[in-house]
Parts: structure tokens; sequence; C-alpha cells
């Protein structure tokens, strides 16, 4: 028995190690600001910190905005929280995991994105499809990972602000310090506030939230090349407060009265992380690591008269082993993980809560030829006490047919508990009815959600009159077995939840071209399709609010850095979106019926960037330059507490034209 | 019981005989292996990975280095020369035969040392 322990020490130590190797190689490649490997087996792409400064702001729901494989939406009239979606399905179906650890789960998957500012990440891994088995279940369309700036790389200050005329203000500091060799400490801060009220559509209504934020994470880092062992240790803390609706609204005066409607969405969250990792010496290839975290989050809100509270403890760990099988052309993964998760939630009065709590252990294979082929085997085992017992295979296939070009073809299986009063809490703010019309199942009454995801991608790089180009075409298609089906289709006063009856799919094509124009001149274009539908009890629709087709290009073009590092970039960024499916509002009176399907548009965004020097920039730029606005933002703004009030079906901005200006300062 | 005991002494005893032999199951190796390019690395390290016991091989093209992790009980350092110099790549050591070195791609004929 004493053996266990000393057992339990050496596997945390390995699986820190493996994953610190990954990151070095990362950073080296980091000349694009998206890259993508035609050598690895999943269809990834890497989004470099370079990227990260083209987008204007400053959270990670916004850092997307330039990425033609995640769409952001628009952000809902009232919480000006931006949802992305990943092959058409939203944020839930998609593991997002902050350092491999799930970090936007459960609770924070409304506005999670949202709590991890921009200016602490490094860089994103953005896979499409089935994904790793390594780090959970729960994954359908994709895994997003991200990787924030490890203190021992880190510079000693850094400083971040920013202000924009919609009256949104933010201000980044980093403070780093290296203790010795072997040990660093970083220290964010960060802090964003919107001050004054807006409302440039005359609906009545603030078009964005009034709010403020604190953010602070202090990171601890240990690496020692000498006996292999690394580890990380994360503290955060997390307050954010926003309070929305009528502009008249005052919530000393007028919480949860009908004097006038409004809302507040007060969020706190503690976040513990601890990773510590081994590599075995004389075997670079063989480690092994242990990742704890655990998380406390508390939601207390109302949206007009109804009240939503949700409190989430978690605790999550996961135990790997990393090791090869004769060489390392055949390498593997395997290990164990635990969750646990205490929901306090309640809807209304209506007590919600639920404990769920799993067991799993995983082995993925990885052979790679070194030459033209790899895939990754993997397959894992859970207990869970509402899911059950079930496993879950998955599949990545990488074949190079020719020179410069790369097939990928991936498939496998997700499941998960849907959260649906968390993940769809922007219909609070109507005056929908909510009914789960199951009540045998184990999650709120309905069934788990299960899916499975299959993928084919095709890249080709060439050169086109001399210029560097490539061209991605990947077709994937979801099919769920079942779903926690959100249904708006059936009546403008009701939604309603219920276990699939039917069929419900998502077919996502996208092709890619990029172009280096010249050199420093690269354009980047997309186009996508997307047919997801489902069958509601109404009859079958398309997912409302997705465009069916959409556009997407860049271009960016930065001069020659000259002395003492000054230089000028420039990026532009253009979408198109189609039509889109709208919730069925046709039996509401005329004036609150909104058409059945959108209109199209366009949306365009802009950059300047000035670097003065190597440590100090300043950036210049317009989100939607072209002000296109949604024409009718909330459905029965006159009478929020009448039965046709809805803010949920929001297609297009709802702010218009916005500008910013912000600074960047370093000390190296 | 008793005969797990047992079974676990001897195999103690095996293991510990193991670590007293001189070879080792995770020996390092730098050597030099002269090429070029990118397919260069590919046919060295496949070379190198065909020979049993090699569990790592990486080839550096700018310094012209082959990085080995080798099992010694189950083929030394020469036989991943023997192998590496068989398609065409001289090592410090071995060098490959004049037909060998000409059956290499255009771009993989390397400078050789004499």
């Amino acid at each position: 028995m004493k053996k266990i322990p000393l057992l339990l020490v050496m596997l945390f130590s390995i699986v820190a190690f493996s994953q610190e190797k990954l990151e070095e190689v990362k950073v080296e490649t980091n000349k694009k600001g998206i890259k993508k490997s035609l050598t690895m087996a999943t269809n990834t792409s890497v989004v470099t910190s370079k990227e990260l400064l083209k987008a204007a702001c400053c959270n990670l729901a916004e850092s997307f905005e330039t990425n033609p494989s995640i769409d952001v939406n628009f952000s809902d009239a009232l919480t000006g929280t931006k949802q992305i979606k990943m092959l058409g399905l939203t944020s839930p179906y998609i593991m997002i995991t902050e350092e491999n650890i799930p970090s936007v789960r459960g609770a924070s998957q409304a506005y999670g994105l949202s709590f991890t500012p921009g200016t602490w990440v490094e860089s994103i891994q953005i896979t499409k499809g089935a994904g790793s088995v390594v780090n959970g279940y729960e994954s359908i369309s994709g895994q997003i990972n991200t990787e924030l700036i490890k203190p021992l790389k880190d510079i000693p200050f850094y400083l971040n602000a920013y202000g924009s005329n919609d009256s949104r203000f933010e201000l980044n500091t980093h403070f780093n310090k290296k203790i010795s060799e072997n040990w660093a400490t970083s220290l964010y801060v960060h802090s964003n506030t919107r001050v004054s009220k807006n409302d440039m559509n005359d609906d009545g209504f603030l078009d964005n939230p009034l709010g403020n934020q604190i953010n602070i994470v202090n990171r601890w880092q240990y690496a020692n090349a000498k006996t292999g062992w690394v580890s990380f240790v994360n503290f955060k803390y997390m307050k954010d407060e926003k309070q929305t609706g009528e502009i008249d609204f005052d919530k000393k005066r007028d919480k949860l009265t009908t004097n006038y409607w409004g809302s507040e969405i007060n969020t706190e969250r503690f976040d513990f992380t601890s990773k510590i990792g081994y590599v075995f010496k004389d075997m670079p290839y063989q480690s092994i690591g242990f990742q704890n975290a655990f998380s406390n989050h508390n939601q207390e809100s109302y949206f007009g008269l109804k009240q939503y509270n949700i409190k989430q403890q978690s605790y999550y760990s996961n135990l790997i082993l990393n090791s090869i099988i004769d060489n390392t052309k055949n390498k593997f993964a395997t290990g164990l993980n635990f969750t646990y998760d205490k929901y306090a939630e309640f809807v209304n009065t209506v007590n919600v809560g639920r404990i769920d709590n799993s067991v799993g252990a995983f082995f993925e294979y990885t052979y790679d030829n070194n030459d033209k082929f790899s895939f990754i085997l993997g397959g894992r085992f859970d207990y869970h006490n509402r899911l059950g017992a079930f496993v879950t295979p998955r599949l990545h296939v990488r074949y190079n047919p020719w020179e410069k070009s790369a097939i990928r073809f991936s498939a496998g299986r997700g499941k998960r508990a849907a959260n649906i009063f968390a993940e769809n809490q922007q219909l609070f703010g109507s005056s929908r009815t909510f009914s789960v019309l199951n009540t045998d199942g184990k999650i709120y009454g309905l069934n788990p959600e299960i899916a499975w995801n299959y993928g084919l991608s095709f890249t080709q790089n060439f050169m086109l009159f001399g210029k560097s180009s490539d061209v991605t075409v990947d077709f994937y298609r979801t099919d769920f077995q079942n779903q926690a089906v959100v249904d708006v289709m059936q009546s403008p006063q009701q939604v309603l939840f219920y276990n699939l009856n039917g069929k419900s799919f998502a077919n996502s094509l996208q092709v890619d071209f990029n172009i280096e124009l010249k050199k420093h001149l690269n354009l980047r274009t997309a186009y996508k399709y997307y047919d997801i539908a489902t069958d509601y009890i109404s009859g079958s629709f398309q997912r409302p609010l997705q465009a069916k087709h959409r556009l997407f290009g860049n271009l960016e073009y930065a001069t020659h850095i000259v002395d003492k590092g000054r230089q000028w970039k420039f990026d532009f960024t253009y979408n198109w979106l189609g039509n889109q499916q709208l919730p069925n509002t046709a039996t509401n009176p005329v004036n609150d019926r909104m058409p059945e399907f959108s209109p199209s548009f366009s949306v365009m965004n802009t950059q300047i960037t000035r670097t003065f020097s190597s440590v100090f920039e300043m950036y210049l730029g317009g989100e939607n330059i072209g002000n296109y606005r949604q024409d009718k933002a909330i459905v029965g703004a006159d009478n929020p507490f009448g039965t046709t009030f809805d803010t949920s079906i929001v297609y297009a901005p709802v702010f218009g034209r916005m500008f910013y200006l912000g600074l960047r300062f370093k000390i190296k | 019981m008793k005969n797990v005991v047992i079974g676990m002494m001897l195999l103690f005893v095996t293991l510990s005989a193991q670590a007293q032999d001189i070879k080792s199951k995770n020996a390092k190796y730098d050597i030099e292996v002269n090429g070029n390019c990118e397919m260069c690395k590919k046919r060295i390290e496949k070379a190198a990975f065909s020979v049993k016991g090699v569990k790592s091989a990486d080839w550096h093209i700018d310094d012209h280095m082959l990085h080995l992790i080798l099992n010694e009980e189950k083929s030394t350092i020469t036989d991943v020369k023997k192998a590496v110099a068989k398609v065409g790549h001289d090592t410090d050591e071995i060098k490959a035969t004049d037909e060998e070195y000409g059956k290499l791609h255009g771009c993989c004929l390397y400078e050789r040392k004499e």
C-alpha cells in the first residue's frame, strides 16, 4: 500500500513535462498568425499571440473574429456576450480548455469565454472534429485549448489600455518576476468597465450592458531540465457585474418590479489549478503528469421578474502517462480522469440543483511513420452517475498523397449532460415560459446528448503566379442520436426542451483560400456552408440564428520594421452572412412579428497599429464600420412585461459603428 | 502465496542482474551523418528506425547530427551506422558505397568528406 502514493507522485510529474515540450515546438514556428501543419493527424490550427493582436478586444470570446474556423455570433440584445460556434454548433458542443484543463463548462457556459482576457493568452489551438480523448468525452464538434503566457518566458512588465466610443474601458497590467533559474511567477490584473448608457436604436433599451469586471491571476512555474521536474500553480479570482434592460431602470429602485424592465447578472469565481510533471531521465519520450483543478462559480441574476441563480463547485483531476512502444513512431498516452460537479441551481424559486461525478480511464495510441502517414486512435471508458457507463472511441488519420498536401479523416463520439438553463439563459430575457417536456431522464428530466462526428479535410499548398498560396476544403457531419432540443419554433411565448424525436444533424463545408499577395500582404478568404436541421414538434427546421451561407475575408499588411522596431500594421476583416432562420413569431400581433428569415448583410472591421519602438505601440480600430444594424433588436420592446417581449432574437449587430483606441507598453 | 514471493524474488534477481550489465536500455548517442535536406532526414531516420532497439532517432539538418536513443541489449551503435550507410548516407565511422550514394535523389547528393 505504501507504494501507491509513491507511484502517484511519479505519475504526476510525467504529464506536466510532455505538455511543456509541445509548447516549445509551437513557439518556434510562430511566424504566421494562424499556423496549420501538414503533418499533424488532427485538423488543428494554432492561433498565435500575433494574430490575437489583430482583434479589437479584449477577451477570448472576441479573439476569433479574424479566424474563419470559428463563427462569432452577435451578442444578444441583452447581455452583450458573444457566443462562438464551430461547425455550426454552439460552444456547449465544443470542449474548451485552458492549458488542457476544461474551463468553460456547466455554469460558465454562457459567459465563460469573456472571463479570460486576451492579453493573458499566448496561443490558441483549434481542433475541428472529434478531438482527443485525453481531456474527456464531452467534445462533439471540436476542441479549443488556450495556453496562457508562461511565467518563465514572460517579460517583467506589460501594460495595455483600451477605450472605445461605446464607453468601454479596459486595463491590463502584467507583472513578472524570475525568482531563480527554475522558478518564476506572474501576476496579471485585468479590469474593464462600461460606464455610460447607449441606445443607438432608440428602443428604450441599452444596446450594451453596463458593467465592470475585475480579474486577477497569479501563476507560478517551476521547470528543471536537469531533474526533469516541472510544475504550474495558478490562483484566479474574477468578479463580473452586468446591468442591462431599459435605460430608465434603476437597480436599487426597480429590481424585480414592473416599474421598468431590467436585469443584473453578477458572477464571482475562484479557480485553483495545479500541474506537476516529470520527464524520465534518459527517456525524453516518457513522462508522467498530474493535473488538479478546483473552481467555485457563483452567478446571481434576474431578468425582469425571472430569477436565475447557479452555483457550481467543481473538481477535476487528470493523471497521464506518455510513453512509447518500441520506438517513437509508436506513442501512447494513458491515464485516469475524475470530475465532480455540485450545482446549486434555482430557476425562479424552483430548485433544479444536482451533483454529477464521473471517473474514467483512457488510452490513446499514436502511430507516425515519420513520412506520409499517421493516425491517432483513442478510446476511453467512463462511469458517470447520470450518463451511465459508456465508451468513447475517436480516430484521426492523416495522409500526404503528394507534396505539400494532406488528407485528414476523423470520427468520434461525444456524450454530455446539457445544462439547459445555463446554456440558454439569453432566453430568460423574454416573456417565454420554460417547459421541459420529458420527466424520466436524469438531467432536468432529459436524457444525455449523444452525437457522432465525422470529418474529411484536404489541404494543398502551392504557388499561384509565384505567390505562396494554400487551399483547404473541410467537410464535417455531426449526427445526434439524442439531443436536448431547444425549441423556439413552437410558439413565441414558449421555449420547450425535450429529447430528440427524429433526426438532428449538422453538415458543414468550409473552403479556405489564402495567398501571400506580396511580402507582408496576406489575404485570407473562406466560404462556409451550413446545413443544420432538427426535427422539432412543429416540423423540421434549420437551426435558428444560423446563416446557411457565409463569406469571410481578411487582408493584412505590415510595413518593414525599420530602426528601433518602428512599423505600421493594417488589418481589414469582411464577413457576409446569408439569410438566417428566425424563431417563430408568426402568432404574435403584426407589430411584434419577425420575418421567417433574416435579410443577408455584411459586417466590416478594421484596425491600424503603429509600433513606435519594440516596447511601445498604439492601435486604432473600428468595428462594424459599415454601421449595419438589425432593424428591430427587441420584439415587444414597448411592453416588456407583456406576452411578446423577446430580447433573444438577434441575428445582426445591435450596436452600430464602434471605434476604439488602445496602447501597449512593455518593459523587457 | 509462497509461489508469489518466490516469483517476485526471482524477478528482482533478474532485474538486478540486468542492471549490472553495462548495456544500457536507453543509451544516448549523437553521431554525425552527412546529408542535405528534408528528404535526407526522412531516409536517415527511417533507416535508423529499421534497426531493432532504436527507440528514438532525430536527425538535424543544420548540424548533421543524428540523435539516438538505443536499447543496447538489442543492437549496437555500429548496427545503426551500417543501416544508415546502406541507404547512402556517410556516418563518421561507416561510409556508404559509391553505388549506394549514387542512388540518392538529386537534392540529396551531399558533399562527401574524405
